[in-house]
Order: structure tokens, then C-alpha cells, then sequence
């Protein structure tokens, strides 16, 4: 069958091949020589990218710094040393990249002893580190090198939380706008300009002001010019002169934006101090932020601290020449006390707290530094007022859910419930400045009061919509069970294979290993993590995955009734080819669909859907067929078996 | 082994194809009626409320942890064996009067309530989803459906005919309607990875419909003489031998996960292997019987010849 001519690929337009059987030219079934080592390098690569997910990670913690940035210091480090050293826990490996320092760990048992000492090390007086569990990964330098990584694993693997927040969008714009409306009052008022008096200023996202006349008007709206984030409008209803300013919808999603930015910061630092290695802290759509804790041990505490809505108000006791609108009043320690409404600073201002204890009483304590801002008010307004009392006013916010019935439909409503309580009245000795210290708090109080005012105050109250932890323990199981279905699987395929279709059935296994590995090679290369649903999606694609070759094979089949060997492994790889893409097309369609619209585990069952797809399309039409023609091609065949 | 190139089959499909549809309808009309009348048994993702699974140290009748659970406050749960006696799983559904906070917390107390009872007891997982994400997944859940049902049928429109598309959107509506109405016959839990499994055989199912119906146009464009029924039967027998290697594999692996990947899979495998299954059956009767009823012909499938300038349409009337 040989022939001179070098029509070598031999891929003829479909439906040609059936004709007339001996005039194909060229040696058939041969591959050139180009094209079988990019085959054979592209299988290299993807053994070389899957290769990492083999080395087991070592057991470690991780030390940073709480404000991300700094290394390690080297005192730090000795000492981390030598407590470990003292309490005999076996240490592989020390490893600073800068930002972090990760101490690996001889036992996996020891991680959790080896995390408090560590702790109980580098924090003994402040807190500056994070100490963490963390896995480090075994991956050899020269892999590492190439850019090899292991996949990461999801939580239902690894053992964590999935919290999904939402933030309270309306409450947060409906503050904004009532804040503003005071300010515009204040501005009015301090340039006595007037307005005519009106007890419905805000309706929605507009506040309306009326004036007696036009001047009055202008003189207002250049007054108010600051207030940029409001469309002003100007009416005459019944005679007065009304300013409307509305908060339009491209401010409204400004707003949004800054709240959600400046919620997601808040929440990246509280997160940082609960000992995870590797938080992710991310908007979702609109008004929603996730937060995945892998590996962390104590869920219930991070619940508490992303729940959390506290802030702090420094506010001056009131004066009995005080109007009556300018006091609040509150318990404190069995009385009522006054104090005055506005106040001089909030924990906005703060830019450092500590939970510490106070030297006499041995009572937990907050130690606080202000900022510039916030310090220059404080010494303002302490330095006329020694001998009066400042009040610190604790505000707290708790999301609460209720059922409404509108329009027939029960809807679920979020709000939040506020609580105020004083906290410190104390009288003023001097001036204060930048820093100075609260008592009376309980422990626990003090803890979380230091480490909120530290991550910032949320622009927006958030409660939690969605929460799935997974033990540590679950974690292994499935990550146990979810290989040994692969390997089961994988096993029972590769047998029934050979069994079935002999010498054509070991290609199409070498080509089913090639397309597990390069499975594996591009998720890890994508930084895909890999999830329960995930690894289903393996298990599928290996199932399904024979299906292209099993075509190819029966067509070959049937081929050979009509035609000799080397034409029918032709006509079949070629009739089966149209086929494949269109079967394959249509199912990657569908692995598009789930990863766009699904969430959780659907996503992760749809990334290696899609991803499986294209692996088993690759290594069934080229690799099967390379492996095909090396064996069979170019030579003469009088009958093959399959 | 030389029986292989003998191994064709000859099996008149479509002379049975009466008998299929009125099973086909029978199964249909049983699914159809169970979800009307029983619907699904709703996971925790779509229904909201809080799910604790864990783990004892030994086997414990889940009426006496129920009981346990009562005394200390916790009214409306319901406490199941999760895969071995040791492992319980206990759901309680969304509860109003206790605001977010206390609702998001209540996972925890009920472990700590446990774990007074049990020392030794192991937390595997907790979660809770709020009323307003359960209702989301679920619609979200059902767009995904309707689109993928959507792109495949304008796909199979676009690369092959009209009959095509609605014979692979019936196949597919059938096998999804059927493994919905197994999980609502026999009360199993719907979740989101069910869902997953669903879309899964969605996928599949158009697998097999596709290299079947290729096959048909293959035929129909090639034979010059036969009756629609006879060219489909030979496609049909002529790709049985893959469809059942094919189905055979992928039965393989999820019969591994079914028995090895643990319970929090097991819905999938399950939905999956009653999908595969079910895919088989319907690629071969559902979408090659609405082909007959249709009226499909040969004509409908020929090739436009792209050479030939003025003649795009290629269909005869």
C-alpha cells in the first residue's frame, strides 16, 4: 500500500473514504514526526503540572505579621525557635517569603499545641501576629520552579467555613441620607439662612427643603453646594420655594461601591485575626460578600466577629442648662444618666486598640490611639471641659429577620436592632490627646471591642445569609473516599477496555491516563480548587471520557466488513471525528451554563466538567490515534482484532 | 476472537415503538403525578434552615438524641442516621421568631447541647442557608435548566433539523422529568448537587441523542431507498454496540461513587446512574420516535451543496 507520494496526513474529506478502497495515497495511518512529539510534549507537560498534587502538603503554622506587610522579625523567629525546641515539638523547616513565616512541622499532631505556643510566643504583650494552621506543600523545588503547584483544596475537602453576607443596602443609603439632611439643617442654621420649618424632609432618597423666596433659595443652594452626591432641583409648590436634592441612581451605586469596599476591608482584618491561613474575603454581585475560613477550627467565633456590628461614641455629659433636643439619656450603674447627643469622636477615628489589663485593678481594659482628626477633637473638646464627665456609649447592632405579608406574598424582611448602652462615664483630669484607655468591660467585651475597633468600623450593618462549615475530619473522609471512587472507577474502565477491545482498548487506556493527568495539569495550572462535586466531575469525565474512543472503535468496526485494515482505522477516526465535536460541543455548552448560573457545588462540578471535555477530546482524537498509528500504521495489515 | 466484526445487531427498534411510548408515557405520567401531588424533598439549600451532621462515638438511636435535643429546647428537628449508625444528621427549619443572629448560631447550640450528652462527639458539618438564598438557588436551579434545555435545542437546530432539536429537547425534558419524579417517588433529598446531577444528564442524555441522530442523517443522506423506520433501525442498531459500551463505562465509575464516595455524593450518583440509564433508553425511543412522528425524510436532510451558487436552500418541498 505504500506509495511515493507524501500525502502523509491522510485526512481525505469525509465520505470520499468509502469509495473506492486502494486508491489512498501515501503510507496510511502515519503521523509526521512533528506531530507525535508535540503530542508526547504536551503529555510531558501535563505530567510535569500534575505532579505537584502527588507530595503530600507538611502539617505547619503560619506566622504574619496582623498588618500584612512586615516580615517576621528575626527576634521573633529565634524565640518562635526555641519554644518549640523547649516543648520538643519536631521542627522540619523554617521558611520566611517576607510576608510570612511558615514553621513546618515534623507531626501532624502537634500542629494545634505547636499554633498556641507559637502564639502565646510572638504575642505575649501585643498583638502583632497572626498565627495560623496551615498546610505547606511538599512540591520539589525544580516543579516549583516551572510554575508547578498543587490544586488547592475546597472547603468540603479541607475543613472550614463558607459564610455569604448581605449587606443591608437600604438601612446604609437610608443613613446616609438622614445624615445628610442634619448636615444640611446645621449648615442652614450656622449660616442663618431660613428655611421654612417642615416635618417630612426626607421622603426615599430625596430630601426637600422649602424657603419663603427665591433669594432665600439661592442663597441655600449655594450654601449646600458641597452635597455633590444629590441632584438638585428647584420647585415652587403652594407658594414656597422648595430645594429638592435626590440621591441618583449612578450615586446610589457609587455609595454601594464604597460602602461594600469599605465593609470588605473591615471584614479582611477582623478575618486576619482568626488564625486562617488563607481567608478570602470577596464581593458577590451587588450587595453581597463571601468569606471562606478553610481550616479554621472554631467557627462559632468567626460567626460572632463577622456578625458583629459595635461602635464606640465618646460624648460629653450634659449640662443642666442643656435643651432638652441636645441630651440622650441612659442607665449607667442603676441611675439615669444625661449626656449630650452630639458627640466628639467615634471609633472611626481610632487607629489602634488593645485589649490589655489595668495595672491596679487587674481589670481587662482597652488601650486606644486616635487618629490625627479624631485626636485633635478630642483634646478640643477635653481641654475646656476638665471636671466634666465624658461618656463612652457602647452601640451595638443585631441583624434580626421578620415575616411580612405584602401583596398576599410572605417576604422575609431584614432589619437591625440597635443597642446603646453606656459603657464609662468618667470625669475628665486633663486634656486627652491621641491615646488613652476605657475600662469597664467584661473580658470578652474588651477582646472584641479592641479587635473591631482595629478592622474598622462597617459602613453598612451585614448579617449572614448562609453558613457551611465542614470538620476537618469530614474533610479527610471525603478527600479518602473521593480518590478511592476515582481509582475504583478508573480501575473497572481500563479493565473493561482491554477486555472488550484488546490492543485498540490499551491506546484508548494510555489515552484515558494522559487525559486524567492533563485534567488534573490544567486545574492546577488555572489555580482551580478542587471540591467534592469536583472530583465527581473527574470521576464522569473518565467515565465518559471512553465514549469518543468507543465510537471511533465501532466505526472502525464496522468499517472493516467493507474495507481492509488500514482504510477502516482511517474511515473510522475520520467518520467519528463530526460526531465527537458535536456531541462534545452541546455538553460543554451545558458545563458553561452550570459554571455561569450555579453557585457552590455546581460550580466545582462544572470547571472540571468543561475542563474534562476538552482533555478527553485532545487525547481521544490525537493521542488515541497517534498511539493507533504507531502501532498499526504504515505497514500492511491482513486483519486486525478489535 | 474473531466474533467481534460479526457482533452487529438486528433489532427492530422502531417496531416497538408503540409499546415504548405508552411506557414512556405510563412512567411519565406517574412522575409528572408525584411531583404534583407529593412534590420534592427539598434539601436545605433550597428550603433554608440549619443542617448539623455529626459524628458519635458509638451507634445511638436517634430518638433518644430527638429526645435530648426536645429537653433542651430544640422542638422541631428532625434527628436521621447518616450513612452508618454513628453518624446522625439533624435538620430544624427556618425559625422566624429567633432573628438572624440567633437563627445563624443555632448549629452551634445545638452541637453544644450534644456534646454535653456525648463526649466525643465530632462536629462534621454544619450549615445553614437564610429563606431568601434557599429560594434563589432554587430559581436560579430552574433557569439553569430551562437555558441549558434552550442552547441545545437552537444547537441541534442550527447543525441539524427541526425534527432533530425537538427529538433531543423531548429526549432530554423525559429524563429529567423521570429522575425528578424517582427523587419524589421515593422521598430522597433535593439538593443542590442533585441539581448538579441533573444538568449532568442533561448533558449525557444529548451525548448519546447526538451520536444517534448523526448516525440517522448519516443514513437517510446515503440510503437511496427504505422507510424512515428502516433506515432509523439500522442507525439504531448500528450505534448500539457504542451506546451500550458507553452507558457500561459511565455506569462503571458512578456505581464507584455511589458505593465508595461517601454519602454527601450519593445523591448525585444516584440521580446520575437513574440518568444514564434512562438517557440510553430515551436516545434510542424518545428522540428517534418523534423523528417518525415528525415526518422526517430524507429530503429534510440533504446537504446544501456549497458549490453551487444559488441554491442555498437544498430542501426540496
Amino acid at each position: 500500500m505504500r506509495n511515493d507520494e507524501t500525502n502523509s496526513q491522510g485526512t481525505g474529506e469525509p465520505g470520499s473514504t468509502l469509495l473506492g478502497a486502494p486508491s489512498r495515497r501515501g503510507p496510511m495511518n502515519v503521523f509526521p514526526a512533528w506531530k507525535y512529539t508535540l503530542i508526547a510534549l504536551v503529555c510531558a507537560l501535563g505530567l510535569i503540572y500534575a505532579a505537584p498534587n502527588v507530595f503530600q502538603p507538611d502539617a505547619a503554622v503560619q506566622v504574619r505579621a496582623l498588618d500584612g506587610d512586615s516580615a517576621v522579625g528575626a527576634a521573633d523567629r529565634a524565640q518562635i525557635t526555641s519554644a518549640l525546641a523547649q516543648a520538643d515539638i519536631g521542627v522540619i523547616g523554617l521558611e520566611d517569603d517576607g510576608n510570612s513565616l511558615i514553621v513546618r512541622l515534623a507531626q501532624e499532631g502537634a500542629q494545634l499545641s505547636a499554633r498556641e505556643l507559637i502564639a502565646e510566643t510572638v504575642n505575649a504583650d501585643s498583638v502583632d501576629y497572626v498565627v495560623a494552621l496551615a498546610q505547606a506543600p511538599t512540591t520539589p523545588q525544580w516543579l516549583q520552579d516551572l510554575g508547578g503547584k498543587p490544586m488547592s483544596l475546597g472547603l468540603d475537602l479541607f475543613g472550614g467555613a463558607h459564610f455569604l453576607l448581605q449587606v443591608n443596602m437600604e438601612d446604609y443609603i437610608a443613613g446616609v441620607v438622614d445624615n445628610s439632611a442634619e448636615g444640611m439643617r446645621d449648615t442652614l442654621i450656622d449660616g442663618r439662612i431660613r428655611f421654612l420649618p417642615s416635618r417630612n424632609w426626607i421622603d426615599g432618597q430625596t430630601i426637600s427643603i422649602g424657603f419663603r423666596d427665591d433669594e432665600t433659595r439661592e442663597e441655600a443652594k449655594t450654601a449646600l453646594v458641597d452635597y455633590q452626591d444629590f441632584l438638585v432641583q428647584e420647585r415652587e409648590v403652594a407658594g414656597d420655594f422648595i430645594l429638592r436634592f435626590t440621591l441618583t441612581e449612578d450615586k446610589i451605586r457609587a455609595l454601594e461601591d464604597r460602602a461594600i469596599s469599605q465593609n470588605l476591608t473591615s471584614l479582611r482584618n477582623r478575618v486576619n485575626e482568626l488564625g486562617v491561613s488563607e481567608p478570602q474575603v470577596q464581593r458577590l454581585g451587588r450587595s453581597r460578600i463571601v468569606v471562606d475560613l478553610p481550616g479554621i477550627q472554631d467557627s462559632a467565633r468567626a460567626k460572632e466577629i463577622l456578625n458583629k456590628f459595635a461602635n464606640l461614641e465618646f460624648r460629653l455629659e450634659a449640662l443642666p442648662r442643656a435643651r432638652k433636643s441636645q441630651i440622650e439619656t441612659y442607665e449607667y450603674e442603676g441611675r439615669m444618666q444625661d449626656i449630650m447627643r452630639r458627640n466628639i469622636v467615634t471609633g472611626n477615628n481610632v487607629q489602634d486598640a488593645q485589649q490589655s489589663y489595668d495595672p491596679e485593678t487587674s481589670q481587662p481594659q482597652v488601650s486606644i490611639e486616635l487618629d490625627n482628626e479624631g485626636g485633635r477633637k478630642m483634646h478640643a473638646s477635653t481641654k475646656d471641659n476638665i471636671g466634666r464627665s465624658m461618656a463612652i456609649l457602647f452601640i451595638e447592632q443585631k441583624p434580626r429577620v421578620r415575616q411580612l405579608v405584602r401583596d398576599g406574598e410572605t417576604i422575609e424582611e431584614y432589619y437591625t436592632v440597635e443597642e446603646r448602652r453606656l459603657i464609662s462615664v468618667a470625669t475628665i483630669q486633663a486634656a486627652l490627646g491621641f491615646s488613652f484607655r476605657i475600662t469597664g468591660l467584661g473580658l470578652r467585651e474588651a477582646q472584641d471591642l479592641a479587635l473591631l475597633l482595629r478592622a474598622g468600623a462597617l459602613a453598612a450593618p451585614m448579617y449572614i445569609v448562609e453558613e457551611r462549615t465542614v470538620g476537618a475530619q469530614l474533610g479527610d473522609e471525603n478527600i479518602r473516599r473521593g480518590w478511592q471512587s476515582v481509582a475504583i472507577g478508573f480501575a473497572l474502565v481500563l479493565a473493561f477496555m482491554i477486555f472488550y477491545y484488546r490492543g485498540f482498548g490499551l491506546a484508548a487506556n494510555v489515552a484515558l491516563t494522559a487525559n486524567l493527568t492533563l485534567l488534573v495539569a490544567i486545574m492546577s495550572i488555572l489555580g482551580a480548587t478542587l471540591t467534592l462535586p469536583g472530583i465527581a466531575g473527574i470521576v464522569l469525565t473518565v467515565g465518559m471520557a471512553v465514549d469518543a474512543n468507543v465510537l471511533i472503535f465501532s466505526r472502525i468496526r464496522e468499517e472493516l466488513k467493507n474495507h481492509p485494515p488500514q482504510m477502516a482505522i482511517q474511515a473510522g477516526f475520520d467518520r467519528a471525528l463530526l460526531t465527537i465535536t458535536d456531541a462534545n460541543v452541546t455538553t460543554f455548552f451545558v458545563a458553561i451554563i452550570l459554571l455561569s448560573i450555579g453557585s457552590g457545588p455546581v460550580r466545582g462540578f462544572a470547571v472540571t466538567l468543561a475542563v474534562g471535555i476538552v482533555t478527553s477530546m485532545f487525547t481521544a482524537i490525537l493521542v488515541t490515534r497517534a498511539l493507533v498509528n504507531l502501532i498499526y500504521g504504515g505497514r500492511k495489515l491482513e486483519s486486525i482484532k478489535i | 476472537m474473531s466474533d467481534s466484526q460479526a457482533r452487529t445487531f438486528q433489532i427492530d427498534f422502531m417496531g416497538k415503538r408503540l409499546i415504548a411510548m405508552v411506557l414512556s408515557a405510563i412512567v411519565l405520567a406517574a412522575a409528572l403525578g408525584s411531583l404534583a401531588l407529593q412534590g420534592l424533598n427539598l434539601g436545605l439549600d433550597f428550603t433554608g434552615g440549619s443542617l448539623v451532621e455529626v459524628k458519635l462515638a458509638e451507634k445511638v438511636d436517634p430518638q433518644t438524641v430527638r429526645g435530648y435535643l426536645v429537653e433542651a429546647g430544640f422542638t422541631n428537628g428532625t434527628v436521621q442516621t447518616f450513612g452508618s449508625d454513628e453518624d446522625l444528621l439533624i435538620r430544624v427549619p427556618p425559625q422566624e421568631e429567633l432573628g438572624i443572629a440567633g437563627q445563624v448560631g443555632l448549629g452551634d447550640e445545638i452541637f453544644v447541647a450534644l456534646a454535653t450528652q456525648y463526649p466525643g462527639i465530632v462536629l462534621q458539618q454544619s450549615n445553614y442557608v437564610g429563606p431568601a438564598v434557599g429560594d434563589e438557588l432554587a430559581e436560579d436551579g430552574g433557569l439553569a435548566l430551562l437555558t441549558a434545555l434552550l442552547v441545545v435545542m437552537l444547537y441541534i437546530l442550527f447543525r441539524f433539523t427541526k425534527q432533530f432539536s425537538v427529538g433531543a429537547v423531548v429526549a432530554l425534558a423525559h429524563d429529567v422529568i423521570i429522575v425528578l419524579g424517582c427523587f419524589s417517588i421515593f422521598g430522597w433529598t433535593f439538593d443542590l448537587t442533585v441539581l448538579a446531577a441533573l444538568l449532568a444528564v442533561i448533558g449525557y442524555s444529548l451525548n448519546d441523542t447526538i451520536v444517534v441522530s448523526d448516525r440517522i442523517r448519516e443514513n437517510f443522506r446515503r440510503a437511496r431507498r427504505g422507510s424512515p423506520v428502516e433506515i432509523i433501525n439500522e442507525a439504531l442498531n448500528q450505534t448500539l454496540g457504542r451506546t451500550l459500551v458507553t452507558s457500561l463505562t459511565t455506569l462503571f465509575v458512578l456505581l464507584a461513587l455511589l458505593f465508595a464516595g461517601g454519602e454527601v455524593i450519593r445523591g448525585f450518583a444516584t440521580a446520575l446512574s437513574i440518568g444514564v440509564v434512562i438517557g440510553t433508553y430515551s436516545s434510542i425511543y424518545v428522540a428517534a420516535n418523534v423523528l417518525l412522528v415528525m415526518n422526517i425524510s430524507r429530503e429534510d436532510l440533504l446537504v446544501p451543496e456549497p458549490e453551487q451558487d444559488g441554491n442555498e436552500d437544498g430542501s426540496f418541498p
